[in-house]
């Protein structure tokens, strides 16, 4: 026994000595982790304080679920999930349907090559930033300059305020947020389409298949496990607006607030403007947690359908 | 089509029935021209509406700034000037300075966060590496869960105290989740561990098999994510948004968003600010903000075009599970 032990041991040391270089070539990233990720998850427990900036993390006052009730007793609760749940089910639709039609057709057209320029055209807003983005959509919604009222008043009709109407912007920014994604959803799509064995199509052709059954009946169903899991992943993310179109495209505006603040938003606005510390924690936990719950079902779902593509 | 069959010598009948057969078939596993060509039109119609907005942004830049105050926004200016792109290039200090700090957080945080990211993705792709496992998880946990964002603003100011320093913009890209579970799929793919074995035997160090073996075996991989980490940093405004007051380490995009911002602030002041007009004078005109966002989107365009590949091999790339 002592023996076995023994070379048990020296096996390990033997190991250790001999991956010592692995082990050092990992800490970078250890330590990015660590300031990114792992710090941060500590710092959860702000949620269950009432954060006072010279008491500092540790001296300030445990305030058990408080900040949670506050939360959820105001109705911006309400409001950010329904935002954010409404805008992300809009974009998931948008996704399997504009963007797959999109991918469809341009593995019809006639002349590849043609097409790939069309592609690369798509795919362009994809590399713009949200900053860049908000000048785009400036310069064709701004009020005394913007290019939609300069063609209104041209008709004789009268300039659209844009910036103040909220009843417009649900439908600005679902057209925004289709013209950034859209082009980068379909190459994923049309990555898939590329991928059938040409074989399929020529066997139907054989029996006597119009080109329109050929993709309803080869292209849509082989693509499936895609389409099932890009838009399982997004289920999974649903309960994140994307920060970068909910805050730079309608310009902070608060009399927007109602249809544009969705729960990211509302986390950076309690953090940088109102102070509440304790508030926009909570508010980030909760989003966390119902994340957490939202992934791990839509992976469950994934792995029933083909356990291949599951994350775990 | 057929002519050109039977004049090819040395067919049997049976290969030019064939042969033609197939043709047909190919035929019929294409849409017809008219459809090809209402497709063609949506396509044209549809690309139009992509670029649309970046070719008014364009003209803006090129218009006199006089004629913009007048007729406001058009897509074909009535007065060329390229008056906004000297003053953005040559009078602008601000801008200037904002677009060194881009390139540089661009060049030196793309590199590091290469490196860091292979360097740990490479013991994670040795099948010999006792704790592959838990190494992976501590990744992909990450990609379940967050503290959110007040904790995470919170170490960055309270516990590693880089607010408005450089390290503030180049730690949040230096080390994604993803880009690492790829590159490790990649590594253990592409090298084979016989070739690691056999590089130990001859008395190579670990170090050495990585950066003489590893590294030049996977440039496809080091090519995709290099470009995803360039574009990260190059249109990164939200860590100095979140982390930088000083404004000799304002960058491109956050000085646009700066810009922009106190814009729409003294708009929506105007009322109680009195003269506007004066205070904007202070801010670059329409058409030199408009030069700015050329200035910002030229580059990546220009790469765009000659790394597409790569993007689209590493958005298709498969197989991150641990």
């Amino acid at each position: 026994m002592e023996k076995v032990k023994k070379t048990k041991k020296r096996k390990n040391k033997l190991y250790y000595k001999n991956n010592a270089a692995l082990y050092v070539m990992m800490l970078p990233g250890v330590i990015a982790l660590l300031a990114n990720n792992y710090l941060p998850m500590g710092g959860i427990l702000l949620a269950f304080k009432d954060y006072n900036y010279t008491k500092g993390f540790w001296g300030s006052k445990w305030v058990g679920m408080e900040n949670f009730k506050y939360l959820f007793n105001s109705d911006q609760a309400m409001i950010i999930t329904r935002n954010t749940l409404l805008y992300n089910l809009v974009f998931i639709t948008v996704s399997v349907t504009i963007a797959l039609g999109l991918a469809i057709a341009l593995g019809e057209i006639r002349n590849q090559k043609i097409a790939k320029i069309y592609q690369s055209i798509f795919f362009l807003p994809y590399f713009l930033s949200w900053v860049v983005v908000s000048y785009l959509v400036f310069s064709l919604l701004s009020v005394d300059m913007g290019m939609i009222n300069n063609v209104l008043k041209s008709f004789g009709m009268a300039p659209i305020n844009w910036y103040t109407e909220p009843k417009f912007w649900p439908w600005i920014l679902v057209t925004v947020n289709t013209w950034k994604w859209t082009g980068y959803d379909s190459i994923i799509y049309l990555a898939a389409i590329i991928g059938i064995d040409k074989t399929y199509y020529e066997a139907a052709a054989v029996d006597g298949a119009t080109r329109w059954q050929q993709i309803k009946h080869i292209t849509i169903p082989s693509i499936m496990p895609v389409i099932t899991i890009l838009t399982l992943l997004k289920v999974g993310r649903i309960f994140y607006g994307d920060f970068g179109l909910f805050w730079n495209i309608p310009k902070n505006m608060g009399i927007l607030y109602n249809v544009t603040n969705v729960i990211d938003t509302y986390v950076y606005r309690a953090l940088t403007q109102s102070g509440d510390i304790g508030m926009a924690a909570a508010s980030g936990l909760y989003q966390a947690v119902v994340g957490l719950v939202l992934i791990l079902t839509a992976n469950k779902i994934v792995k029933m359908i083909d356990p291949e593509q599951a994350l775990m | 089509m057929s002519q050109n069959i039977s004049r090819i010598e040395g067919l049997t009948k049976s290969q030019e029935r064939y042969i033609k057969r197939n043709e047909s078939l190919a035929d019929a596993t294409k849409i017809s021209k008219r459809a090809d060509i209402v497709i063609h039109i949506i396509m044209i119609l549809l690309a139009f509406a992509c670029i649309f907005p970046l070719l008014l942004v364009l003209a803006v830049s090129l218009t006199d700034e006089k004629v913009i105050s007048s007729m406001g926004y058009r897509l074909i200016p009535s007065k060329l000037s390229l008056d906004a792109y000297s003053y953005v290039l040559k009078d602008a200090s601000d801008i200037l300075r904002a677009y060194g700090v881009t390139l540089f957080i661009t060049v030196v945080g793309s590199l590091s966060s290469l490196l860091v990211i292979a360097l740990y993705a490479y013991p994670l792709s040795r099948r010999d590496f006792k704790h592959r496992r838990l190494f992976t998880f501590l990744v992909f946990f990450t990609m379940l869960f967050n503290g959110g964002l007040v904790p995470w603003y919170m170490v960055y100011v309270n516990v590693l105290h880089i607010k408005n320093t450089i390290f503030a913009m180049i730690l949040p890209g230096l080390f994604t989740p993803l880009y690492v579970l790829v590159m490790r799929t990649f590594f253990s793919q592409a090298v084979h561990p016989g070739l690691i074995e056999a590089a130990k035997i001859d008395g190579a160090s670990e170090f050495r098999i990585f950066w003489q073996i590893v590294l030049p075996l996977s440039k496809p991989a080091l090519a995709t994510i290099g470009l995803f980490n360039v574009l990260f940093y190059w249109n990164d405004w939200y860590s100095p948004l979140l982390f930088i007051t000083d404004e000799k380490l304002f960058n491109l995009q956050y000085l646009m968003y700066r810009v922009d911002r106190s814009i729409t602030y003294l708009v929506s002041q105007s009322n109680s600010l009195g003269n506007v007009s004066q205070l904007l004078s202070n801010i670059p005109s329409q058409t030199a903000r408009m030069a700015m966002a050329i200035i910002a989107i030229g580059p990546i365009i220009f790469a765009y075009q000659y790394f597409q590949k790569y993007f689209i091999a590493g958005l298709t790339i498969g197989g991150i599970k641990g």
